[in-house]
């Protein structure tokens, strides 16, 4: 029961991860109908920014950690979401138009290129940072003659937890209610339509693709802080398990996006806890695999029906 | 002076789509507070003069000008911003939103200050909308469509209306409601109407003047009466169309 209790924990704070960084490839695909392949490498430099950002606040001195968190996050979502805008800018934005798999392409190219980029300047060794965010909250005593052990809540998953669900309520609320979220969904649907009600649907892109870099920046910071270590490979990886997680919810949708990244994220978890770790993206893909054969359009994915 | 300059002036526009010819030097002019038609067969070139008013795609040769101003290579959000609106050809309702969010996305170029009496204006023309604001664009049926697309339109408070075919596969009953409601915004708020028809019987009695397009030029052109007294038009255009009026 203890052990389960954890894994859950670990599993909900792992999803959480892979959820935010899935909204960045439903909603680039929902819009221009493109699979963004350089986005988990877009995570990725935006925990090297955090790192680089954490160092320099260090090095000069600041020691209050909540203040040096509030600028790491600011910093790295400013910078990422300007990575973002440029990748659409010059990788995508010429290309559209142009036959359905060069935007794919390219973006295969966009993401080995931000790799190699990583690696060169910053190297191929893994990054450490010391933990910032110590201590948690016991939530069971473990029990050395039953074998119990002790469940743990730490602190840092309950700030990765508390985030995603503020994000993802405050994103909801944006594209839901707000003339700009009716803009992108109206983009979406029908952007000839949309730039006849005077959307401009070149900004609206690039805006989707500074939101999904934004929320793949909160994901990178929490990234380094919950694992300590990064390096220029954490975003094929990443991004691989988030587009999984995209398409497993339904990929095009805000709330599948949400929830194939905590399914993702428990499926592997618990993989690991009760089988193997080293099945534990057999078991993902697996899960996915049997997913799309009965329901195609994932979880919560809607059929290409319309009524003309 | 502004009363002798149209609110609208085509002037020899040329459209192609790639290498293929569309529009073969077209000159229309719309005036403040008219109801203009332009007919034609399927594939002539109204829906593409249309969209090239709207600048997608834009015209290769000849000039645009709306109030004034010469809008032929303005980028099409640009022009929308322009107090020019479009009920298209298709109606193309945003399917996954709801007819309020339909509405809604009709106001965004204004600044929204007058949503809520724009919002009852449209409500009070088309009825039907009020009853099914809370309902998905894709579930309506053809006619409600075709309202939400005319409301949408308005909501941007337009000084001239683009409408593409709204009589377009719809029961004669709405096609009569949906004429009705064209003739009074024109006379009652002196909304100027570009009206492009297949129902030319319809089109002609309600528009102040009109135009014949055939494969991409403008052929003829008068008063609503006189190109319906017209044998060629007659010949052309109102056989069967007749028919639908009298039923």
């Amino acid at each position: 029961m203890e052990y389960f209790v954890q894994q859950l924990i670990n599993g909900v704070t792992l999803g959480s991860i892979y959820g935010l960084i899935a909204i960045g490839y439903t909603m680039v695909y929902g819009i221009i109908g493109m699979i963004n392949f350089a986005h988990g490498d877009i995570f990725m430099v935006s925990a090297f920014i955090a790192l680089t950002v954490f160092l320099i606040m260090l090095a000069i001195g600041v020691t209050a950690l909540p203040l040096i968190l509030l600028a790491v996050l600011i910093i790295s979502m400013i910078f990422t979401s300007v990575w973002g805008w440029t990748v659409e800018r010059m990788a995508y934005r010429p290309l559209r138009g142009s036959f359905r798999l060069a935007p794919l392409i390219t973006a295969i190219g966009m993401s080995i290129t931000l790799q190699n980029f990583v690696q060169l300047t910053q190297g191929a060794r893994v990054k450490p940072l010391p933990p910032q965010i110590t201590g948690g909250i016991t939530l069971m005593q473990g029990d050395a003659e039953t074998g119990s052990i002790v469940v743990q809540l730490s602190y840092m998953q309950i700030i990765i937890i508390v985030t995603t669900v503020v994000l993802m309520a405050g994103f909801s609320m944006l594209i839901s209610k707000t003339s700009l979220g009716r803009a992108q969904r109206a983009c979406e649907q029908d952007a000839k339509m949309a730039s006849l009600l005077g959307v401009n649907v070149d900004r609206t892109i690039s805006l989707t693709f500074v939101m999904g870099a934004a929320l793949a920046a909160v994901a990178g910071v929490m990234f380094l802080l919950y694992y300590g270590v990064i390096d220029f490979y954490i975003g094929f990886i990443a991004g691989v398990k988030a587009f999984t997680a995209a398409v497993l919810g339904g990929i095009g949708s805000l709330p599948g996006a949400m929830l194939g990244g905590l399914a993702i994220g428990l499926i592997e978890t618990f993989w690991s806890g009760y089988f193997s770790v080293e099945y534990k993206d057999v078991a993902a893909f697996s899960i996915l695999a049997i997913t799309l054969i009965f329901l195609p359009s994932g979880l919560l994915g809607k059929p290409e029906v319309e009524k003309v | 002076m502004t009363a002798q300059n149209p609110l609208l002036a085509v002037e020899g526009v040329e459209t192609y789509y790639g290498n293929i010819i569309a529009l073969r030097g077209v000159d229309i002019a719309v005036f403040e507070g008219e109801i203009v038609t332009l007919i034609g067969a399927n594939g002539a070139g109204k829906s593409t003069l249309m969209m090239t008013i709207c600048g997608n795609p834009q015209a290769r040769k000849g000039r645009i000008v709306y109030d004034g101003e010469d809008i032929t290579h303005l980028p099409t959000h640009d022009i929308m911003q322009r107090s020019i609106a479009q009920s298209p050809e298709g109606r193309r309702i945003f399917p996954r939103m709801t007819v309020m969010e339909n509405l809604q996305m009709g106001a965004l170029v204004t600044d929204g200050a007058s949503f809520d009496a724009d919002l009852q204006r449209v409500f009070d023309l088309f009825p039907r909308l009020k009853e099914r604001q809370h309902q998905r664009g894709g579930t309506l049926s053809g006619g409600e469509q075709q309202m939400l697309a005319i409301g949408r339109a308005l909501m941007s408070r337009p000084r001239l209306l683009l409408l593409d075919e709204p009589s377009l596969g719809l029961a004669p009953m709405v096609v009569k409601q949906i004429f009705e409601v064209i003739k009074d915004l024109n006379r009652e708020e002196g909304l100027t109407v570009f009206l492009v028809e297949q129902n030319a019987f319809h089109a002609l009695r309600l528009a102040h003047r009109g135009y014949v397009m055939v494969n991409g030029q403008i052929t003829m052109s008068g008063t609503g009466a006189e190109l319906l007294a017209r044998p060629e038009v007659r010949a052309a255009y109102l056989e069967g169309g007749r028919k639908e009026a009298a039923e």
